[in-house]
């Protein structure tokens, strides 16, 4: 699913932000990626959707060899991939449903499948009741929700969270986890950044720490072995 | 492109314009105002060059002839001028019209001025009027009808007059009009592409958080320029319908009203059924191309992630 072969990233200004990154990820597997900040945690995140390009190595996406690919095929990518951020990044003038509905418009989905798709995901999130309210008018994790369910709606074969839950309290943070657990079940990989260690201690998944760009650990059910 | 595809463009182009208001009501003053200033420059040209037409137009030679040339002389003349390739029109003028002409130029006040020169008295000789096909050849032409006397035992022409000097002044002074007109035409359309685009630029700044979450889930740029190419085309519209009409209701009026007070001078303006069609095509064209043109320059930035 994914793949990354002694990657290197060094942005403009000389510093490496990854020093040879090995590792492969399969499909439908739930990873947290850990480890201080400035580690090159959002690097890691930022190539696989190709927001950066890779300065050294290869990296392979479903399918896709990222150092080949043209700029006006990234489009195609990005298609297979859901991004979730901390700051959600919904657009503030459209309403829940035409944010969801928005990820469908702009790759040209015909307009039955986008209405029938766009009240599914509401539905999966619980955002039914919702679907008019303006994200202005949410809570944080309403707001989250929205975003992860503009990240799932045209079905994307990995999801990639930057620290999902940052913004959020504890509670609703457990909210928002267990939807990704269940997006996970239903087959999608997951990719996400983290420093929340209570839910990487109590659901434990694949960890890979990160420090000063390179894997330090990379544990099947692992913890999130970091002092606060 | 799906035809739903299409109408979502069209629909978030035109959106986007009620959106951001002001920025709409910005660049549309923009386009306005710049095309207006260059509307009024571009009525100026053309009636700068329909004038210097006009007078172009009346330049014409005068060939006079010596005063015993006989009549068969004079024929073969007139169809050897008729012949020159610069020539359009070769009239012959006795010394009797010649006369006449000249007393109906001077009317009542030059009768007695003329008195006696009737008959054999007449002082005047006779001549040709020769029109050219472009009056910028006059000089070519009056020279090759000079040569007409070389090698002629009795030279049938006594003089060639079309204004020598005159018309080169004339000449010099239309082609800087010209000139001047054209280039301050281009300077204009270039500051108002560089304001559209300026001002376009910050709407789309304004959007560019929209824009980088298009990106994010897979739009294609092509997809993403579409509505703001859809802007550009309206604002440029709508910015160059606003000086078109008002430059054109002006127009109408002028030359209603200053008919009569020109009319004393010999002069006319540029009719205004030909004016509104080439002011109109002008200035819609280039306002939709810098409406265009200004929003492509500025989504580009935003499109290289």
């Amino acid at each position: 699913m994914i793949e990354m072969q002694d990657l290197w990233k060094t942005y403009k200004n000389g510093s490496d932000a990854l020093r040879g990154i090995n590792v492969k990820i399969d499909r439908n597997e739930f990873v947290y990626i850990v480890g201080p900040s400035g580690a090159g945690k959002s690097s890691f995140m930022k190539l696989i959707y190709r927001e950066e390009r890779p300065t050294k190595g290869h990296i392979f996406v479903n399918g896709f060899n990222l150092e080949k690919l043209k700029q006006r095929k990234i489009p195609y990518l990005r298609r297979v991939i859901g991004v979730i951020f901390q700051d959600f990044r919904l657009l503030p003038r459209l309403t829940v449903y035409e944010n969801i509905a928005f990820a469908m418009e702009v790759i040209e989905a015909p307009k039955r499948q986008i209405r029938k798709r766009t009240l599914e995901v509401l539905e999966q999130v619980r955002l039914k009741d919702k679907a008019d309210s303006l994200p202005s008018q949410l809570s944080g994790g309403e707001q989250q929700r929205v975003a992860i369910a503009r990240a799932i709606v045209n079905s994307p074969a990995v999801i990639v969270a930057d620290e999902p839950t940052g913004n959020l309290d504890p509670e609703t943070s457990w909210g928002i986890m267990k939807l990704m657990e269940e997006i996970n079940f239903r087959g999608t990989t997951i990719v996400m950044a983290t420093h929340n260690r209570d839910i990487v201690n109590t659901m434990r998944k694949r960890v890979i720490a990160i420090e000063k760009g390179q894997i330090v650990r990379d544990e099947a059910r692992g913890e999130y072995g970091y002092e606060d | 492109m799906r035809i739903s595809t299409s109408l979502r463009h069209l629909r978030e182009g035109s959106k986007s314009l009620i959106r951001n208001g002001w920025m709409t009501f910005a660049s549309v003053s923009a386009i306005s105002i710049s095309l207006f200033i260059l509307g009024i420059f571009l009525l100026l040209t053309l009636n700068v060059n329909y004038l210097a037409d006009q007078i172009e137009s009346q330049v014409e030679i005068r060939v006079y002839l010596e005063v015993n040339t006989p009549q068969s002389q004079i024929d073969t003349l007139q169809s050897t001028i008729a012949a020159i390739p610069e020539v359009s029109k070769v009239e012959f003028v006795s010394k009797e019209e010649g006369l006449k002409f000249l007393r109906e130029k001077l009317g009542e006040s030059g009768k007695s001025l003329l008195e006696g020169f009737e008959g054999d008295n007449n002082p005047l000789n006779d001549s040709f009027t020769v029109e050219v096909t472009d009056p910028h050849q006059v000089a070519v032409a009056a020279g090759k009808i000079s040569a007409l006397n070389d090698g002629k035992d009795t030279k049938p022409i006594y003089k060639v007059n079309y204004g020598q000097g005159t018309v080169e002044t004339l000449f010099k002074i239309t082609h800087v009009i010209r000139n001047v007109g054209l280039v301050l035409v281009a300077c204009l359309a270039l500051t108002a592409m560089f304001l559209i685009s300026n001002t376009i630029k910050l709407t789309i700044h304004a959007r560019e958080r929209e824009i980088s979450i298009m990106k994010l889930v897979g739009a294609t740029n092509g997809f993403i320029r579409w509505p703001f190419f859809v802007e550009g085309v309206l604002l440029g519209v709508i910015g160059s319908v606003i000086p078109v009409v008002l430059l054109l209701y002006g127009y109408r009026e002028l030359t209603g009203a200053s008919q009569v007070e020109l009319s004393l001078l010999m002069m006319k303006m540029k009719p205004f059924d030909e004016v509104s069609q080439i002011v109109s095509t002008l200035l819609i064209s280039i306002g939709i191309v810098i409406g265009v043109w200004g929003t492509i320059i500025s989504v580009r930035k935003f499109l290289r992630v």
